[in-house]
């Protein structure tokens, strides 16, 4: 595979003025989108829709004593109150959650986190809804929860889920990867030096702008029901609901309407959701449910919560020898995530990240505590986030032991352009890359000796006044493995990670693609078309592009994982080379000669050596309906279908690097510049993928800077509004600054490796490696994101704070 | 009680519950669904539309509150002659992705370019803060928003 930077690639332009094949084109979703004409879930009206809302728990663990719907159910606007009891005659007080727990739909013995469903009630309006809530009454018996994942293996830690038969401890899972004996060896050799820390990757919230909900529809004479959901998976979600409610798959219609961002919380099934499907059963009529911003951040898919204990060990001149975590995860009160089913850390074991090493290991320990259920959400690829941060922190934190100059320690430690395919010690094979390439790229986008040079004179002046603000350097240099399965090594529930995708070619030359998965902002509806566009010289405007209707679509798992263009954008290319091909031999029945005589031309088969000859895509469809008379055994009509099975995942990887500022004196961090080299392979729509590489940015600014949720000792969630769970606005993100190298995946069609999570994957470490930098003058080692004023300022007087918990003090930072 | 505003140029009477919202008079009671709603405590700013010509948080302004006024929102962007260049803005540099913040972004961008035709991108950053994008990291609306103060044509024809 040969690496270059920045292609320039020509590409015929289509009467429209779009890239018949890859190149920057503008989004055909936005004409809808600007106007106000999308069509997301709040704005579905139907003919007697009634509406739910949830009555949540107060508490963090509790025993449910009593609960009195009959005021509620008295209110003049109220249709219907459904609780557990109910649900539990129904057999739907559980379902089974993504991970092959079980989750309560509405809490029948006790709740085990603060904002757990409770009750249902459907009333006329959503106000009437909400004012009836406060009608039922519920007695609780409080119980002592646990909130320190530390300690949730403690003899004496209350036990959550008393309703698994035997369950005495708050124990999930062990899991682990890479060789424990190797790292023994490597770290017991005399002459290697070992760095220590201890990093949490505190809980976070994606919080797409659109929160979660649902429209129920069950249509009692023909008995389907239809579903309109918040659902990236919609394919996934109908088999569940096939699974909890007992209704007949082919009854059940899932449509995800226009999606207002999703970031991984719109995969995992929702009780608001069943109890949506519920609330249509029992009332005959159309039921809405729609989540509140509370609720959304309080009770949804969360992500990370990863405590990691690391070890790295490397010679003294910093040849990195082998890495090491034991890591305790935090899954809250149901084991909810979304993740390949023998992957219980999702793909965690990547986090030797890009580096070449002899020997790594970790073991994951997953336990319960009274928190809201999830893992595996907001843009992560499985957990690569996490790994992506903790291998960019330990390297990091060698470098300061050793004193030595990060860039120069990630140089020498990268991973070879010839060594690829690479094995890594924990069992990934990477496909492709050229990473000491892109890793120059970035230092010499960003001027890195020049930043060094101002830094040292920074410092200078600082150590002489004592005024001004601090200058802080962080590099991160990522791989990820996105674009999930293969089907025989991951699948969810049973059901494998393989796409769907069928695509027919009108008899005037339009195409229809139909997709498994779902957008919610990324612009499928475009670049899928531009595939199309450049496997068979369509012009992008002529193929439309249908997605987020099981009914409309074939089946597939869903846009996660940066799925979409790895898995189901080769599914795109290969039913269009299956047209193709069926294609050459509709021209050659009608050029009369052998398909063996034609080659092929953007959008047209001609015979060889006579380019004259020959017919265009659009005249082939209109002869593969017409009466042309075809070879023995070929059909007619132009279309295929095909489902991909990825034969391994995707690679991309990247080099960031952030500058920031710090005024110690407050603590605030300001990011000056942020320069990010991304290698996602060839780039469909240039102007869609850096779009998301800026998203991803912010999300990272984020995560580094101000989004945590932490507990109080009661188990409060002390993020429950935007008041308190801080999102970073235009005036905390700077001014992007990208670069780019191109390494094909060998064994993608197109060689695109998918880019949707790259830059949040990559982008926290760099930020926290940059403040860490600016504060190292005070002799600060470590201190957990979020960086905030306050946690910079605490770091600088040498006792950072934990991030997770809103109580007690020590013990999060490695000083 | 009884409320009469005028929405997108067209002067509407409802009869509603003296505490609603106006973001849900807007969305359920006339059906003007390019109005979003984020949150419940006025910081996500998706729900902004324009009063008397200036951006508000519709979820913060009750539908009472609004009698009287001039209310504009998304769906009354687009002129007789086109796009808003605003509108034209973001789509030609990208400035928006799941469409969700658009609208309140939008609205935004064009009481701002209706005060300061030439914003520089500091002035564009400090009148979007208000609003949050979880997709874009910003930059790109930035840029739709300069599009648009490089591209007032449009503008002065529909006005």
């Amino acid at each position: 595979m040969t690496a270059t930077e920045s292609p320039e690639t020509s590409v015929p332009i289509s009467p429209a003025g779009n890239p018949i094949g890859f190149g920057r084109m503008l989004r055909k979703e936005d004409a809808r989108f600007l106007r106000g004409k999308g069509h997301y879930l709040d704005d579905i009206q139907l003919p007697g829709m009634l509406y739910g809302a949830i009555l949540r728990s107060p508490h963090a663990h509790a025993r449910i004593v009593s609960i009195d719907p009959s005021a509620a159910e008295a209110h003049p606007k109220v249709k219907a109150v459904i609780t557990g009891a109910i649900l539990e005659t129904l057999n739907l007080a559980w379902m089974p959650t993504m991970s092959g727990d079980v989750q309560a739909v509405l809490a029948t013995d006790k709740v085990r986190f603060q904002g757990q469903e409770v009750a249902f009630v459907v009333a006329e309006d959503r106000y009437a809804a909400r004012d009836a809530l406060e009608l039922i009454t519920v007695e609780y018996e409080l119980l002592p929860p646990v909130i320190d994942a530390r300690k949730a293996l403690d003899a004496d830690a209350p036990v959550i889920r008393t309703d698994l038969d035997g369950k005495a401890d708050n124990h999930i899972f062990d899991w682990e990867a890479g060789d424990a004996a190797a790292c023994d060896d490597v770290f017991g050799r005399p002459d290697v030096v070992v760095a220590t820390a201890d990093l949490l990757y505190p809980r976070s919230h994606p919080s797409p702008m659109e929160t979660c909900g649902s429209v129920a529809h069950m249509d009692k004479v023909t008995g389907k029901l239809t579903c309109w959901i918040t659902s990236q998976a919609p394919h996934a979600h109908r088999t569940v609901y096939a699974l909890v409610a007992g209704l007949p798959e082919h009854k059940i219609q899932v449509i995800s309407p226009d999606i207002g961002g999703g970031f991984g919380n719109k995969v995992p099934v929702y009780p608001g959701y069943v109890c949506a499907v519920v609330g249509t059963i029992v009332t005959g009529a159309p039921v809405k449910w729609m989540e509140d911003r509370s609720e959304n951040l309080m009770t949804t898919g969360f992500a990370r919560d990863y405590h990691m204990h690391g070890e790295i060990a490397a010679t003294r001149d910093g040849k990195i020898l082998a890495l090491r975590t034991t890591t305790l995860a935090d899954h809250g009160a149901f084991n909810a995530t979304a993740q390949p089913t023998k992957f219980p850390s999702g793909f965690f074991s990547i986090f030797t990240g890009s580096y070449d090493l002899e020997a790594a290991h970790c073991k994951v320990t997953g336990v319960y505590t009274n928190k809201a259920p999830g893992g595996v959400a907001y843009a992560c690829s499985f957990r690569i986030t996490e790994a992506a941060y903790f291998v960019e922190r330990m390297v990091d934190i060698l470098a300061h032991d050793l004193a030595l100059d990060p860039a120069e320690l990630r140089m020498k430690n990268l991973i070879q352009p010839d060594q690829f395919p690479y094995q890594t010690k924990t069992g990934w094979e990477y496909d492709s890359g050229n990473y000491p390439l892109t890793l120059q790229a970035t230092l010499d986008k960003a001027g890195y000796k020049e930043l060094r040079a101002e830094q040292v004179e920074n410092r200078a002046r600082f150590a002489e006044t004592g005024e001004g603000t601090l200058m802080g350097i962080g590099l991160s240099f990522f791989t990820e493995g996105v674009g999930a399965g293969p089907r025989k090594l991951m699948d969810i529930l049973g059901l494998g990670m393989a796409d769907g995708c069928e695509l027919r070619i009108h008899p005037t030359g339009k195409g229809v693609l139909r997709l498994s998965v779902q957008t919610q902002g990324q612009g499928h509806e475009t670049t899928f078309a531009q595939i199309v566009a450049h496997e068979l010289g369509l012009p992008p405007e002529d193929v439309e592009v249908v997605h987020g209707d099981t009914d409309q679509t074939p089946f597939g798992l869903g846009t996660y994982g940066s799925r979409s263009t790895p898995v189901s954008g080769a599914a795109a290319a290969v039913v269009a080379r299956r047209v193709r091909d069926k294609a050459r031999i509709i021209a050659a029945a009608a050029l009369e000669c052998s398909p063996d005589d034609l080659e092929w031309e953007l959008g047209r088969w001609h015979v060889k050596g006579d380019p004259s000859q020959g017919r265009t895509i659009q005249e082939i469809a209109m002869l593969a309906h017409s009466n042309l008379e075809l070879p023995e055994g070929v059909e007619g009509h132009l279309d295929a279908s095909a489902v991909y099975n990825p034969p391994n995942l995707t690679y991309p990887y990247g080099a960031y690097l952030c500058v920031v500022d710090v005024d110690p004196g407050t603590g605030e961090v300001t990011v000056r510049r942020f320069i990010a080299t991304d290698d996602c392979g060839p780039r469909i729509n240039p102007m869609i993928v850096e779009g998301q590489i800026h998203g991803g940015l912010a999300e990272g600014i984020g995560m580094a800077l101000m989004q945590a949720i932490a507990f109080d000792e009661e188990g409060n969630c002390l993020g429950g509004s935007f008041m308190d769970y801080l999102l970073p606005t235009s005036l905390e993100c700077p001014s992007w600054e990208l670069g780019e190298t191109v390494t094909p995946s060998p064994h993608h069609p197109l060689g695109c490796k998918g880019v949707g999570e790259s830059a949040t994957v990559g982008s926290p470490a760099a930020v926290v490696n940059a403040v860490i930098d600016a504060l190292s003058p005070f002799g600060v080692r470590h201190a957990d994101m979020p960086l905030t004023p306050a946690q910079v300022w605490l770091a600088i007087q040498g006792r950072p704070a934990r991030t997770d918990l809103a109580f007690g003090s020590g013990g999060g930072a490695n000083q | 009680m009884q409320v009469t505003m005028t929405v997108n140029g067209t002067e509407v009477t409802s009869e509603i519950e003296p505490r609603l919202l106006l973001v849900h008079f807007l969305r359920d009671h006339l059906g003007l669904t390019g109005t979003h709603w984020g949150c419940d405590t006025s910081n996500c700013g998706i729900c902004v539309v324009s009063m008397d010509g200036l951006p508000v948080k519709s979820c913060t302004v009750l539908a009472a509150m609004a009698g009287g006024r001039e209310i504009g929102t998304v769906e009354g962007m687009e002129g007789d002659d086109g796009l808003d260049p605003v509108q034209e803005g973001f789509m030609q540099e990208h400035g928006l992705q799941c469409g969700f913040c658009t609208p309140a972004m939008m609205i935004t961008a064009r009481a701002l370019l209706d005060a300061n035709p030439d914003p520089t991108p500091q002035e564009i950053r400090q009148a979007i803060c208000g609003t949050v994008c979880r997709c874009t990291g910003y930059e790109n609306i930035v840029r739709a928003i300069r599009w648009a103060a490089e591209h007032p044509a449009l503008a002065e024809v529909v006005a």
